[in-house]
């Protein structure tokens, strides 16, 4: 296993926007800016970064809700609070590692080191430790509830069909491999980092994009729901609880805030401090650009504005800003976000023309917009290049669709991923699991 | 006596109670149901995909009157609920039997 400083600080050099300067001045001097006071801060700001960024499972838990059917609502929930818990363990066992090796690669910038995460001594007692970065407790905290977002990505789109238990081992492989091998090409100091000179701030393509590449797997092999395509037609199957899926959307919104900018992973200097409020203001503005420009198009486009995917806009505004929350001006974060709404409005029926059935719009959201988030860094930040986004974009969708596929393609032989025509008629909650989300409720 | 059974838009309820207890109807039974006549369902957009709505939320009034008042009431009603619009609902009219007021044992128009 690494030591802790060569893991701290490839984290911390990686994750860093301008990312190489960061890591050449901390290897030159290593005097921390402020002593034990940027430690403490640099700590702290993970600590509350990493759980509004835990309270997105609560976002998406409840988007989810709201947006299946009554009948299948409390598969919903148990998926949600199963894989974030299985996130939990399957990162401590070996996705820490594997994503941040520092020079433990077992494969040099491909596959990182297998190893259980280990955080520092109670007290810190007996150690020398790093005063340059944050506290070891802080990074794996603040970095864990990324895989758990990962895997929250896929859940929605798969909903009111698939079984639990294929489900959870499919999120064991995402959350324990799949996602931290990617990821570590980026944000490790991989292959994308060191060679293509990629840069993605807070992951529209290492966390979103990854997520939706599994999710369009995932969707693949395991078809639309029942009666959701036919005759020629699209059958639509109105969510259950609108104000539930609101509520979600406004979760994962205050989620964000810590997602992007905690990813500034540093807030020991003025400069810091400073870029992480550009950053929240940025990521709030994109937000709102999405769910404008949904507003006017679906208005335009369908006679009526459509609630569900107006939230899907602030989503997919939230995740078009994230490879680059910091460089854009405010106006140029709200046209970003915008654009990420109007790429949700196309998507969504483009998917139903090809007869991709998304439950909640996890595809155009995470993936469609995670590329164009990925691809608009260009826009604001002269340190990227379009053709070291568009690379990264390609092997990292070529690795994590691949795998998926190949995962779900061996669930379903092995023991099967759908649930049968009768279940999924009369809904998982009772088939599954023989308990309703809302008892008292008739459905005539 | 008479059943008078109505179907009318939901947002004319109130109204319709208010015009029919003004003229001395003294009791009525309402049920929320879904139904199509002409004007056969709508289409809605969810998610970009338009579906049809076959079956639309109407209110249905049950009031059983003494046989004079019957037209009154049904003119009361069809006045009230028009909208002029498609889908303003039907009214329909039904010979009963008897009646009994369960806690006093009247029976017939003296159960109304």
């Amino acid at each position: 296993m690494t030591s802790k400083f060569w893991t701290a600080l490839a984290a911390g050099a990686a994750l860093a926007a301008p990312g190489i300067a960061f890591a050449q001045e901390a290897a030159v001097d290593m005097t921390p800016p402020n002593g034990e006071i940027g430690y403490i801060f640099n700590t702290f700001m993970f600590l509350i970064a990493g759980f509004l960024v835990m309270w997105m499972a609560a976002g998406f838990t409840m988007l989810e809700a709201g947006l299946v059917r009554q009948k299948n609502v409390t598969m919903q929930l148990m998926k949600n609070v199963s894989l974030f818990s299985l996130a939990g363990v399957m990162y401590y066992l070996i996705g820490y590692n594997l994503m941040y090796p520092g020079d433990g690669w077992t494969v040099p910038n491909w596959l990182g080191a297998f190893a259980i995460a280990s955080l520092e001594p109670v007290g810190l007692a007996g150690t020398e430790t790093d005063l340059t970065y944050a506290s070891t407790g802080s990074d794996f905290y603040f970095q864990l509830m990324f895989a758990a977002t990962t895997a929250s990505i896929v859940s929605g789109a798969l909903a009111e069909r698939i079984k639990l238990w294929p489900f959870l081992i499919f999120t064991v492989l995402l959350t324990g491999l799949i996602y931290p091998i990617q990821a570590s090409w980026k944000w490790g100091g991989g292959y994308l980092d060191s060679e293509l000179g990629f840069l993605d701030f807070a992951g529209s393509t290492v966390v979103h994009s990854a997520g939706g590449w599994a999710a369009l797997a995932g969707a693949l092999v395991l078809g639309p729901r029942l009666g959701k395509y036919r005759d020629g037609g699209i059958f639509p199957m109105p969510g259950s609880n609108l104000p539930l899926a609101t509520l979600g959307t406004f979760i994962l919104w205050l989620g964000w805030f810590g997602f992007n900018g905690g990813s500034q992973l540093y807030m020991d200097t003025a400069a810091n401090v400073a870029d992480i409020s550009r950053i929240f203001a940025n990521t709030n503005a994109a937000a709102a650009g999405g769910v404008l420009v949904t507003l006017v198009l679906t208005q335009l486009l369908y006679r009526k504005p459509d609630l569900t995917m107006v939230l899907n806009g602030a989503l997919g505004g939230l995740v078009s800003i994230t490879a680059e929350p910091l460089t854009p001006s405010l106006g140029a974060a709200t046209l970003i976000g915008g654009m990420g709404g109007a790429l949700v409005v196309f998507a969504v029926p483009f998917l139903d023309k090809l007869k991709i059935d998304d439950v909640v719009g996890a595809i155009p959201v995470h993936l469609v917009c995670g590329i164009w988030g990925t691809l608009a860094v260009v826009l604001t930040n002269s340190d990227a290049t379009l053709m070291g986004q568009l690379l990264s974009i390609v092997i990292v969708g070529a690795f994590v669709f691949t795998v998926s596929l190949v995962s779900w393609m061996v669930l379903k032989a092995v023991m099967g991923i759908r649930v049968s025509e009768e279940d999924e008629v009369t809904g998982l909650d009772v088939a599954e699991l023989g308990m309703e989300a809302y008892p008292e409720f008739s459905q005539v | 006596m008479k059943l008078i059974i109505a179907t009318i838009k939901p947002f004319k309820l109130e109204e319709v109670r208010e015009a029919l207890t003004a003229i001395g109807v003294r009791g009525m039974m309402v049920t929320e149901i879904k139904g199509f006549g002409s004007q056969s369902g709508h289409t809605e957009i969810y998610r970009g995909a338009e579906y049809a709505v076959n079956f639309v939320p109407k209110v249905k009034l049950e009031i059983v009157v003494p046989p004079a008042m019957a037209e009154q009431v049904i003119d009361t009603i069809a006045a009230t609920a028009r909208t002029g619009k498609i889908g303003d609902g039907k009214i329909f009219s039904l010979d009963v039997e008897g009646a009994l007021r369960v806690r006093t044992g009247e029976i017939n128009d003296a159960a109304l």
